[in-house]
């Protein structure tokens, strides 16, 4: 059969299998599973604002964090599922707008989707909405049957009463309950009663990740809609000088060559494909400002001198006095280490889909913060925010990227007001994603311990000398100098309390100073998954096993001595040293094994890694072992998921992935050149989740600073090659 | 004009040949389930077959294909997702972001249709896809799943 399919730019719009998008309001329809906006959602009057309970008995539970891979949805509404006692099999979510939230008084509050907060920053709030809503179901029943609600039984979707032998479905009743008051302060479970909390339940966004169906920014259509693509000065704090858009403006589909504020230059045509190659053929004249001369090289010197700085040094962690003790130690150890920039680059590139008028902005987009996303939005419309509104969509990878930046939702918007009343959808390429990153930052740092004759740590300092992502992001919170994030994973810790420094150092060393010398290049700074643990990490846990062999004592040994104090940060470290095998023969092909262990993000978390080196260099990570300690494990398939992704994600980074800076401007521009770890180089991951109950850990993030010391420890083991400077790929595992 | 086979449908394209099969597919067919990742055939998220063989559909030009060529997408790997691939993925909870997703199953179908039952090793050279979100382990055991075996994850 032969299909023609009419091509007017309104065709690809219109009719196809995928999403449709009808009209310009409000939202979108995504079939199978898929998220569909709060305002599009058929019209079941809610139980209060977290659940909705249709007709069918469905229930709809409203997720204000956003979904980006790591899970959080599902286990979002498993909390809130939890309280309400519904039936978990007909179970489904929707993202609340952030100008919902506005109009209603933030009754969602947070919407940041950052810092492994999704769980742990809102159980108990998004359990009360389910509690809540369970008791004015109760209530409801009660009314109508003329019984007390105290005599009410909530479970799997339906409400009995044992006395009159009544009962109904949640569905029956939601329209009652939902004209109540909402209860105060309901009490909530004890997690010993808890059925759904803890349990491996299947992933609620699974299905429309199968069949293509899943509408992520990138597929947004809308009637009418034309696409943008663009390029930004790659110099960073440089703009457009000029540009000369004669060629591009008489290429196929081209509409409009725009400049986007001073630093930008969109092509916007029919199809992307159309304005890429456009955007190809415009001449741009960059004024590349001070920075043109900046290079990674140049910055290192920058970097050295703050090792041994003197002036300006903020610290971050000390007790005892590290000085008098390291001067009159028996034996000394020093090393620097130091770690590049790297980029998020999410599979799914920045892209954001707007749609302005004189009175109105609204935007399609992935983002891990709904509400910044629409402060964004209105500030670069011109617009107060209850006249803008942001549609989100799950995210393809966020890992920080899309959280405290939406340069790409301003972008979008900026195009947008210059074509009033027609939807842009703004995808960047690559290389331009690969150019316009907020790079982890880089840092070095130079450790120097003190053992006592019997190869005991007497004292620690660790110096850490580079650039702090608060004095760009958010220069309000540099107090005298002083980035408290720097010092994630190295500040202080107390055993206690969990909740209370959710970066401590676990190990009792009677003289500690960690201290920051800050230096700040012009490469612009972001969150990247797992933050400054990530080299922190590296700095302590590899310097740890160069102090053990200066010892000559066994690493786990060495650590265990320093963990007294410590008993869950000592109970992860011997999980991952009992199942790996610590001490016992390796398997045939398997030359050393690397321990590192973690607080972070609230939770406690180790990694064994085994790993052989051939003789010409090359690195096989045969297996790792890793254990998560997060207080409360809401859904351990979802933290098995999370902790094979890091090891993914954070060896890639440590093992290939750097970004050069040479002349002002990043080197890479594509996955050619910044490799992510393959298919292949993945190493076995073998998880063990022991949730010691009581508080509320991250999930995220905490693994992936173990990935890397991990595995260095290891090549050290198998070679005697210790690296101190990521990534691996630049060094010699073989001498 | 582009007359291209896809999805077992004879269809007239108004595209300009030099464009990549990838956003003829996208833009022209509206089938976005096939996504963009690199552009350079990299990272394999643009997979799709061409008479049944995993083709990164970013790297070709619609006029390299010939109107008789079957170029199959995710959304015409089945129509319900019940392909094996699809259902091993669906019962092991492959996806996490879902972004490369589409590519690493139309990969895996086509490496199940050459080798039913692949080993460790034919996984490792048939799978170079990319995957951000760290799914591979997962892939791994599920491909080992759509198989047919109940080889355990690793
Ligand atoms: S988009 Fe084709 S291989 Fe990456
Ligand atoms: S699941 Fe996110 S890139 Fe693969």
């Amino acid at each position: 059969m032969t299909e023609t399919i009419s091509v007017t730019r309104r065709a690809f719009v219109g009719g196809s299998t995928a999403a449709v998008v009808s009209g310009l309001t409000v939202g979108f329809h995504v079939p199978r599973g898929g998220l569909s906006a709060y305002a599009s959602a058929p019209k079941s009057p809610e139980v209060n604002a977290w659940v909705v309970v249709r007709p069918d008995n469905t229930v709809v539970v409203r997720i204000a964090r956003s979904e980006m891979g790591q899970g959080t949805l599902t286990g979002l509404a498993q909390l809130v599922a939890e309280e309400l006692e519904c039936d978990w099999s007909k179970v489904t979510t929707e993202y609340p707008t952030p100008g919902q939230n506005l109009a209603r008084d933030r009754v969602w509050r947070d919407y940041s989707t950052g810092g492994s907060r999704g769980i742990r920053g809102s159980h108990d709030y998004v359990r009360q909405g389910g509690a809540a809503a369970r008791e004015m179901l109760k209530q409801a029943a009660a009314s109508k049957w003329g019984v007390p609600a105290g005599e009410i039984v909530a479970s799997n979707g339906m409400l009995s009463h044992k006395g009159s032998g009544k009962t109904a479905t949640f569905g029956e009743l939601a329209e009652a309950a939902g004209k109540l008051a909402p209860p105060k302060d309901v009490a909530l479970k004890d997690p010993k009663d808890w059925k759904l909390i803890g349990k491996p339940v299947a992933r609620l966004d699974t299905a429309p990740k199968v069949d293509g169906s899943q509408v992520y920014g990138t597929d947004i259509k809308l009637d009418g809609l034309l696409n943008a693509a663009i390029k930004a000065c790659p110099v960073f704090g440089g703009k457009v000088a000029s540009f000369d858009a004669a060629t591009a403006k008489s290429m196929p589909g081209v509409r409009h060559v725009l400049p986007v504020g001073e630093v930008a230059v969109a092509v916007v045509a029919d199809t992307w494909w159309q304005a890429k190659s456009a955007l190809d053929a415009v001449v741009i004249t960059w004024d590349e400002g001070a920075h043109k001369g900046a290079s990674s090289t140049s910055f290192a010197a920058v970097m050295r001198d703050g090792l041994t700085a003197t002036k300006d040094v903020a610290v971050g962690n000390s007790n005892g006095d590290a000085a008098a003790a390291i001067a009159g130690a028996a034996r000394k150890v020093e090393a620097v280490y130091g770690y590049p920039h790297q980029n998020h680059a999410t599979l799914e590139p920045m892209n954001a889909t707007a749609l302005w008028t004189a009175d109105k902005c609204e935007v399609w987009c992935p983002t891990q913060n709904g509400e910044a996303a629409l402060a964004a939005a209105a500030k670069a419309a011109g617009l107060p925010q209850q006249k803008c509104d942001v549609y989100k969509v799950h995210l393809g990878g966020g890992f920080g990227r899309r959280g405290a930046f939406h340069d790409y939702v301003t972008q979008a918007v900026l195009i947008a007001k210059q074509v009033p009343g027609v939807p842009i959808k703004m995808i960047w390429s690559r290389e331009e994603d690969m150019a316009q990153g907020f790079y982890h930052p880089v840092t070095m740092a130079k450790a120097t311990g003190a053992l006592d004759d019997k190869g005991n740590l007497v004292a620690l300092h660790i110096r850490i000398s580079g650039q702090s992502i608060l004095a760009s992001v958010r220069p309000e919170a540099v107090q005298a100098g002083r980035d408290p994030v720097v010092f994630q994973g190295l500040a202080k810790d107390d055993p206690q309390k969990p909740t209370a420094n959710e970066h401590g150092i676990c190990y009792g060393v009677p003289n500690l100073l960690v201290d920051h010398a800050m230096r700040n290049p012009h490469v612009p700074p972001g969150f990247w998954r797992g933050v400054n643990v990530n080299q922190n990490a590296v700095y302590l846990e590899c310097f740890m096993d160069e102090l053990a062999a200066a010892a000559k004592v066994d690493p786990l040994e060495f650590r265990m001595r320093l963990l007294g104090n410590q008993p869950k940060a000592a109970a992860v470290l011997k999980a991952v040293a009992e199942k790996g095998g610590w001490g016992k023969p390796m398997a045939d092909g398997v030359q050393g094994r690397g321990l590192a262990l973690l607080r972070s993000f609230g939770s406690y978390t180790a990694a064994m890694a085994e790993v052989s080196v051939s003789t010409a260099g090359k690195l096989k990570m045969h297996r790792i072992v890793a254990a998560t300690d997060p207080g409360y494990a809401v859904n351990p398939r979802l933290i098995e998921m999370q902790v094979e992704g890091s090891f993914v994600y954070g060896l890639g980074a440590a093992l290939k992935q750097s970004c050069t800076v040479k002349d002002g401007r990043i080197v890479e521009t594509n996955f050619d050149t910044y490799s992510p770890l393959s298919f292949d180089e993945m190493p076995k991951v073998e998880t063990i989740v022991m949730p010691s109950g009581g508080w509320w850990g991250g999930v995220g993030e905490p693994t992936i600073g173990v990935a890397a010391p991990a595995v260095l420890n290891a090549i050290a083991a198998a070679t005697g090659v210790r690296i101190r400077e990521l990534p691996v790929k630049d060094q010699k595992l073989r001498a | 004009m582009a007359k291209l086979n896809i999805n077992g449908k004879s269809l007239d394209l108004s595209v300009d040949g030099s464009t990549p099969l990838l956003w003829a597919l996208r833009e022209q067919a509206g089938l976005t389930g096939t996504k963009y990742g690199c552009g350079i055939a990299q990272c394999g998220a643009c997979t799709v077959h061409v008479d049944g063989v995993p083709v990164r559909s970013c790297a070709i030009t619609v006029d390299s294909l010939k109107p008789e060529q079957k170029i199959v997408t995710i959304e015409g790997l089945s129509t319900d997702a019940s392909h094996p691939v699809q259902k091993a993925w669906l019962s092991m909870d492959v996806p996490q972001c879902g972004y490369c997703q589409s590519g690493m199953i139309m990969a895996a179908a086509a490496l199940l249709k050459e080798k039913p039952k692949p080993s460790d090793a034919d996984i490792d050279a048939a799978m170079t896809n990319i995957c951000r979100c760290g799914t591979y382990q997962r892939v791994r055991a599920a491909i080992h799943e759509a198989a047919g075996g109940n080889k355990s994850q690793g």
